[in-house]
């Protein structure tokens, strides 16, 4: 295995065990919150914001994609929680107009630009072209998430459980929404790198939607989707050599092939075992 | 933990006294409660009955500090409460608890453990010492680990109750705990409640079942957003109070199941 001492490989390794860790942790607050399609809506904003970001400095960076997606998914989501403050528009409804509307015109402003080759490294992800920065990137992203999640679990928690008891004991139930929503967009935006906007929602949902089909204990959720991310993602690197395929793919049809054995073979709430009861 | 609840009320009620005073709320523009002022001390068990929409659920969340009020004061052991008392244990509907969250029997019950914890606090050996006993005094030592959504109706209860009782909690607020559950655990359920308030502890429920009423509790307050009989269960559920608040249906089956033609909001 001379692969392994390659820098690019050694690269796409780490950066695969990082990305996948955080974002499988964080899984565990997007099932428990039940919201994989308003994720889904984010990752796809983060087109647009690509282009965005292109459009307004010319180039495509690091930075200009980065920084054009996080806007991108900012304004679609808040914009989505301003809207449904109304009561008359439902959250989800408003989501998926403004993030389509918002995804047209990244469609329609990407043949205008001519940096359109390497826009596809962004849709898909390239995890072998990561760089020593995106590293830092992935592994800055990582540690706020994990720390800020596990600092403030017990009030995450109580407030998706119950939120009127939440904020009933002092708990800031909007400020600990707007924090949950910032990781996930922070989540999408370090998973560019790896498996690109579209498919970046399946290491967002995946893990833990595997684990809550295993076990009922909220912390293995977390800490299980974490374990469970980083396994996929870096198999999925490792398998893609071999058999010849883009690593992001790969990680992602793994990820997604967990959960189906898991919804199949689950001692408890397995297909089988539901059948046997 | 019960040693303190013992002491809590049994030789001196008079110390242990909730006073709700003129409480009012409103929900955009709309009435939900006006002008409700009762006292009950620990120790009693209080039914709060009324047609649909009497504010039965508002009232309870009112008191848990669930929902604002817009006037009036509750006061609890001399003190007012300006939002929330960690004394206080709201104990939800069943429609309203999320019941396939992934959380188990013994994670609900150390939810109960947070206020004391504070919510960055680390969990001490106190306080899985709680929960241990909370979930023992329930009998629940067994099914702790099951997820809430594989417990029956009255295990469910129970575990909310177990909660309560970790966070040791004085005043327990039940919005309508005795519904769906069958002749059996709604026994179980009565005289553990009996139980709790025998020990020093202020249970407030709401319920709809008036044939149950006076058996199930010691005082009971009659309303439709307003009072209109508070006193022992059996003198405020008159017939003639029942009539005010329900309107003149003589049918008392009607009644029993609330059904009221008269429900207002």
């Amino acid at each position: 295995m001379d692969l392994l001492s390659n820098p690019f490989y050694q690269r796409a390794l780490a950066a695969a065990l990082l990305i996948g860790f955080a974002n499988g942790f964080f899984s565990g607050f997007v099932v428990l919150r039940r919201n994989a399609l308003s994720v889904s809506a984010l990752s796809h904003t983060m087109l647009p914001g690509i282009a965005l970001g292109i459009l307004m400095t010319g180039v495509l960076t690091q930075a200009s994609a980065f920084l054009g997606a996080l806007f991108a998914a900012l304004m679609v989501g808040l914009g989505s929680v301003a809207v449904a403050r109304g009561n008359r528009i439902a959250q989800g409804t408003a989501l998926a107009v403004i993030y389509t509307t918002a995804f047209a015109a990244g469609v329609a402003l990407l043949p205008r630009l001519d940096t359109r080759q390497e826009l596809e490294h962004w849709l898909f992800g390239d995890i072998m072209a990561v760089a020593n920065p995106d590293l830092w990137v992935a592994f800055g992203i990582g540690s706020f998430t994990l720390l800020v999640a596990n600092l403030l679990m017990r009030p995450l928690l109580l407030t998706m459980f119950e939120p009127n008891v939440a904020a009933a004991q002092g708990v800031p139930v909007r400020a600990m929404q707007y924090l949950l929503f910032t990781l996930l967009v922070l989540s999408l935006v370090a998973s560019l790198q790896a498996v690109g906007c579209v498919l970046s929602v399946g290491m967002l949902v995946a893990p833990a939607a595997t684990i809550s089909l295993l076990t009922d204990r909220t912390n293995a959720l977390f800490w299980g989707g974490g374990a469970l991310g980083a396994a996929g993602a870096v198999a999925g690197v490792l398998l893609s050599v071999s058999l010849g395929l883009a690593p992001g793919p790969v990680i992602v049809m793994l990820l997604g092939l967990c959960f189906l054995a898991a919804w199949i073979f689950s001692p408890r709430y397995g297909v089988i075992a539901r059948r046997m009861r | 933990m019960s040693e303190e609840h013992h002491d809590c009320c049994a030789h001196h009620s008079q110390h242990h006294e909730l006073v709700i005073d003129s409480l009012r709320v409103t929900y955009r523009n709309t009435l939900a409660l006006d002008a409700v002022s009762f006292a009950t001390s620990c120790g009693n068990r209080v039914a709060l009955v009324g047609p649909n929409g009497a504010g039965k659920s508002t009232l309870l969340k009112a008191i848990a500090g669930l929902v604002p009020r817009s006037a009036g004061s509750i006061r609890w052991r001399g003190t007012a409460v300006k939002r929330w008392s960690s004394e206080f244990a709201y104990l939800p509907q069943r429609e309203e608890v999320d019941w396939s969250f992934p959380i188990t029997v013994r994670g609900l019950v150390e939810m109960g453990r947070y206020p004391q914890t504070g919510l960055w606090g680390r969990f001490r050996p106190q306080d899985a010492e709680a929960v241990d006993k909370a979930l023992a005094s329930l009998d629940l030592l067994e099914l702790q680990h099951r997820q809430i959504r594989e417990l029956s109706g009255g295990q469910q209860q129970r575990s909310f109750l177990a909660r309560a009782l970790a966070q040791e909690a004085h005043v327990l607020l039940l919005d309508e705990p005795f519904t769906g559950l069958d002749r059996n655990a709604s026994r179980q359920l009565g005289s553990l409640l009996e139980k709790l308030a025998h020990e020093g502890r202020l249970v407030i429920a709401s319920h709809h079942d008036l044939t149950t009423a006076p058996r199930l509790f010691d005082e009971a307050l009659l309303l439709k957003t307003h009072p209109i009989a508070f006193g022992p269960a059996a003198e405020a559920l008159s017939e003639a109070n029942l009539d005010r608040a329900f309107g003149q249906t003589s049918d008392q089956d009607d009644r029993a199941s609330t059904v009221a033609p008269t429900a207002t909001l």
